[in-house]
């Protein structure tokens, strides 16, 4: 071609050539791990087993039978198929009217309807990735910024930032207090952000949280709401797995928190974020929300929804099925019960073995605490047990600062998307690593002990090694062990 | 809501969004009195719309036949799971192979296109978007040969900052795009501190209906790699050639080019318009660029194709039979169509500039104006809609330099209803040859017991209030004319 790359770098633009995508970071290795060797219960029963990705795959049956029942939802089907040309037709930004209604009650029944949604602010994206991308085009200027708690969702950085210019600075959470979001820590993010010269113009939330799956209490609610309100910044709340709660304490909205006597806020500072990927597992589907209670926002998202507007085809099928509250109040229901029994068989299971996680209520996945395991408490070592547990144990698990995790040794597992029998697979494969890493510490502080009583003669570390390696490769194991794994 | 303006970004308060332009009076025109044949046979004809309406029944007597390729249906259903799912930014890859087919089958066969290459976006409108947010900085600049598509406005610049250099086109030469004007255009812009990045064009153009011939299309490539800017043609009409002169893609005349950088070729394409499915969000960017398909890629996260409709038209444009026979019909119809609608103008007296795609026409009514002069194009135009009862687009919208053209059309509406387009367009041509010979100065008549307010189009409202205050009793919701594909 006769050019260089430095050439073709000029002719595109910065966004393209920079790494705003986040796709060049080492967490995807464990991606790769498992797209070249993927799990399989018989054609590959040692391959990687997929526990990065938060998906809902525990209810599909349910969404199968009704569909199979209501065939006139389709514009594909005999019943439905003199329908195909109006829908398809359709390209209006505002969505079916239908389609918005269905959405608005289904908010409203996930929320037990103690809230009602106006199906008017309804605005659709291209998923929740889409939702983020727009909201942040609608409320902040390149260079300004959103504060966001951490640890959260790794594609945020790319969702909110990649094309807006918008940045997003961390406010600090601890595990002490279970990562509780603090008005102290809110205070000194702002703050500090004022003396580095940057506008803050909002703060975003998930709630419930990813990747702690944990839910806000109303306490915090509040506080939040009156600190945006205070400082006159935008309060986004990503709700998206607001029907994955399962357990106590329950699901408390923003819009729940706005209904509230005592509370006092400018609703025009709030908006929602929701999408169907996580609640119903229609990730493909890519229903993204923005609802805001601000008019001028409604109007430009609306606008923009142009560039991600949901298939008119998947619009009509949505609208037919949540606007059936019958089933929909099922749904939600049986899908959190099975949530609930995948959680506890998972947790219950991890316990048994001394590994706790994070207590949550909702959520596709659990943070698993894993600092025992770590060689020291550095992300280094953090880095090194991820690569041990997929290579080695064979499973794609996310860790902790990956999500921005200030404190190393916490990893997130999902759950909800595989079947029974590979989360017993799973499981096993869990507790034989922690069964192992736990031996080998005994073994090593005894062998450490050893070293400091014999001879301090350095050419035994020969004779050392190779009693290591005995006792490392036991012939009970299914699984060999890293010499740099140590119980601390 | 005036204070709190400041807490939203300059992207939201400022007008790139393009849609508080004088010429959507239109459309709200339309939308309180809609033309029904018989609820509201008096009402305004929507003639603003480029949608292919035509061949539905071609597309739902396959559906009905292929009842696997949907996931609703009981031959479907067991693969609902792994579709809605799926999510993927390669797409599913028959859902490439399929879109790569149908491209193919698009352009003759005469050029194939690599699945893997096929990237997806939120309609033509997110593609275009796409494309720039990958090509160009914000300040950057694209030519864009006039007149040219209303909503490149926002699709190119908005959210972007990309600025659009106009290379002005006119009728002494049918609007053609000459290397001479594209030189001009790059000097001046250079001249002026712009930083060119590319060039786009729509080929078949919207709204002149026409397509380039191979000759310009070569030299518009020649002087692209040139410059060593980029090349994005935007070949959504591909399917709508109705007549000859054929079709010639920008992907069949890039090996004619001595040293042609491939690099710099990117085609956006979307089956909105050829198969008549806006609704569906089909956009596509095709990049013969690996690094504008790898970020591209990355960047169609933020709107893909629904795993839904990636299933049913993978099926679909797969099936060879069915897409050879849908192109083939789908053009006899839109050939038809054009040929009634052409033909009736002719008649009292209207030419339409020729074309031979598309699905419109570009009206000549510069003998109508009362002088030439964008002015008396849109006092035409206010006539046209208020009393003619047609919602056309004025050539101004379209940012044409010349006043008294019109796009105007055709597909979107059924035989009964041209009809009656025409014979108004007929009507009221006649009443203007009678004004003419009476009264020279005279171009339109205004009736006197029409209301004051009828004429006074310009709708004006704080904004507070939201556009879905202004709703017409017979549609069923606002509409913007911006949100569909003009």
């Amino acid at each position: 071609m006769g050019f260089t790359l430095s050439n073709q770098q000029q002719q595109l633009s910065k966004i393209a050539t920079g790494n705003g995508h986040g796709e060049n970071s080492p967490y995807f290795e464990g991606w790769k791990a498992f797209d070249s060797n993927p799990y399989h219960p018989t054609k590959n029963p040692h391959g990687v087993i997929q526990m990065g990705l938060a998906e809902n795959q525990l209810s599909f049956d349910l969404i199968q039978e009704w569909v199979l029942n209501h065939p006139e939802a389709s514009i594909c089907t005999a019943e439905g198929a003199k329908e195909f040309k109006d829908i398809a037709n359709f390209q209006d930004y505002h969505g079916l009217p239908e389609f918005r209604n269905a959405v608005a009650n289904f908010m409203g029944n996930v929320r037990g309807n103690r809230v009602t949604f106006d199906p008017d602010r309804i605005v659709m994206s291209g998923g929740a990735t889409g939702a983020h991308e727009m909201l942040a085009f609608c409320l902040a200027d390149p260079g300004e910024a959103f504060l966001m708690p951490v640890p959260y969702y790794p594609a945020f950085d790319r969702d909110l930032r990649w094309r807006t210019g918008v940045q997003l600075l961390p406010v600090a959470c601890e595990s002490f207090n279970n990562f509780k979001i603090t008005r102290a820590a809110l205070e000194d993010a702002y703050e500090k952000a004022q003396k580095a010269n940057i506008r803050v113009k909002g703060l975003l939330i998930t709630n419930p949280s990813n990747p702690l799956g944990t839910v806000l209490d109303r306490e915090t609610l509040k506080s939040l709401v009156t600190f945006i309100n205070e400082k006159n910044i935008h309060l986004v709340c990503d709700e998206i797995y607001a029907a994955t709660v399962f357990t106590q304490p329950s699901f408390i909205s923003i819009a729940e928190i706005l209904e509230e006597e005592e509370v006092e806020c400018n609703r025009e500072l709030i908006h929602i974020v929701y999408s169907l990927s996580k609640d119903m597992g229609f990730p493909g589907f890519r229903v993204g929300i923005v609802y805001s209670y601000n008019d001028a926002v409604v109007n430009c998202a609306r606008k923009m929804s142009s560039f991600g507007l949901v298939s008119t085809q998947t619009q009509r099928l949505i609208a037919s099925m949540l606007s059936d509250n019958e089933f929909v109040d099922r749904f939600i229901a049986e899908s959190a019960r099975r949530l609930k029994a995948r959680h506890a068989k998972f947790t219950v299971g991890l316990e048994e073995e001394g590994t706790t996680c994070l207590k949550s209520s909702g959520g596709l996945f659990v943070w698993m605490d894993l600092h025992k395991h770590l060689k020291e408490p550095t992300f280094e070592a953090e880095m090194a047990l991820w690569r041990i547990i997929i290579h080695e144990v064979k499973l794609n698990v996310s860790p902790g600062s990956s999500f921005h995790c200030p404190e190393p040794g916490w990893f997130r597992v999902c759950f909800a998307n595989m079947d029974d029998q590979t989360m017993e697979v799973a499981l096993e494969r869990i507790r034989n690593f922690v069964l192992q890493d736990k031996e080998a510490a005994v073994v090593a502080m005894k062998k450490k002990k050893r070293c400091w009583q014999s001879s301090k003669n350095l050419s035994l570390s020969f004779n050392r090694r190779s009693r290591f390696d005995e006792v490392m490769m036991s012939p009970h194991s299914p699984i060999p062990q890293s010499p740099l794994v140590r119980a601390t | 809501m005036g204070s709190n303006s400041a807490l939203l970004s300059k992207i939201a308060t400022n007008d790139g969004h393009g849609e508080n332009m004088a010429y959507f009076d239109g459309w709200k025109a339309y939308d309180r009195n809609p033309f029904h044949p018989t609820q509201n046979p008096d009402g305004v004809i929507q003639m603003g719309l480029a949608e292919n309406q035509l061949s539905f029944d071609l597309i739902e007597q396959w559906i009905r036949k292929n009842p696997k390729a949907s996931i609703c249906t009981a031959e479907g259903v067991e693969e609902f799971k792994n579709v809605a799912n799926f999510q993927d930014y390669h797409g599913f890859p028959d859902f490439r192979k399929a879109i790569a087919n149908f491209m193919s089958k698009a352009r003759g066969g005469r050029v194939t296109f690599d699945p893997d290459r096929v990237v997806m976006a939120g309609g033509a409108t997110g593609a275009n978007e796409l494309v720039m947010f990958c090509l160009a900085d914000p300040g950057d600049a694209f030519l864009v040969p006039s007149p040219y598509y209303p909503a490149f406005y926002r699709d190119l610049g908005w959210r972007t900052g990309v600025k659009i250099v106009p290379v002005d086109c006119d009728s002494s030469n049918n609007f053609q795009v000459t290397r001479a004007a594209l030189e001009a255009a790059y000097e001046k812009a250079r001249n002026n501190n712009i930083n060119i990045k590319g060039l786009i064009i729509t080929n078949p153009s919207n709204p002149l209906g026409t397509t380039l011939d191979r000759g310009t299309l070569t030299s518009l490539v020649k002087f692209i790699n040139d410059k060593n800017i980029h090349l994005v043609s935007d070949e959504i009409y591909s399917g709508t050639v109705f007549s000859s002169p054929t079709f010639t893609s920008v992907s069949e005349v890039m090996q004619d080019v001595k040293n042609c950088n491939r690099d710099l070729i990117h085609i956006v394409y979307s089956l909105s318009k050829d198969m008549g499915v806006p609704g569906l969000r089909v956009g596509i960017v095709y990049s013969y660029n690996d690094a504008v398909v790898n970020c591209g890629r990355k960047m169609s996260s933020f709107g893909l194709v629904s795993s839904q409709s990636q299933h049913l038209l993978s099926a679909m444009l797969l099936d060879d039979e069915f897409v050879s026979n849908f192109l083939k019909t789908s053009s006899k119809r839109l050939a038809r169509r054009h040929g009634v609608f052409t033909t009736g103008l002719k008649e009292v007296g209207i030419d339409c500039l020729k074309s031979n795609a598309g699905l419109y026409c570009w009206m000549d009514l510069r003998k109508l104006l009362k002088d030439q002069t964008f002015e008396a194009e849109m006092v035409l135009w206010r006539v046209i809609i208020n009393e003619v009862k047609l919602n056309v687009s004025p050539g101004s919208s379209f940012r044409c330099v010349e006043p008294g053209w019109f796009r105007v059309c055709f597909a979107n509406m059924d035989e009964h209803t041209v009809e009656v387009a025409l014979k108004r367009i007929r009507e009221f041509v006649g009443v203007q040859g009678n004004k003419k010979s009476n009264n020279a100065d005279q171009v339109f008549v205004k009736s006197p017991n029409k209301k004051r307010s009828q004429n006074d189009l310009r709708l004006s409202f704080p904004a507070t209030k939201r556009y879905e205050d202004v709703m017409s009793p017979h549609s069923p919701m606002p509409r913007s004319p911006l949100l569909r594909a003009n």
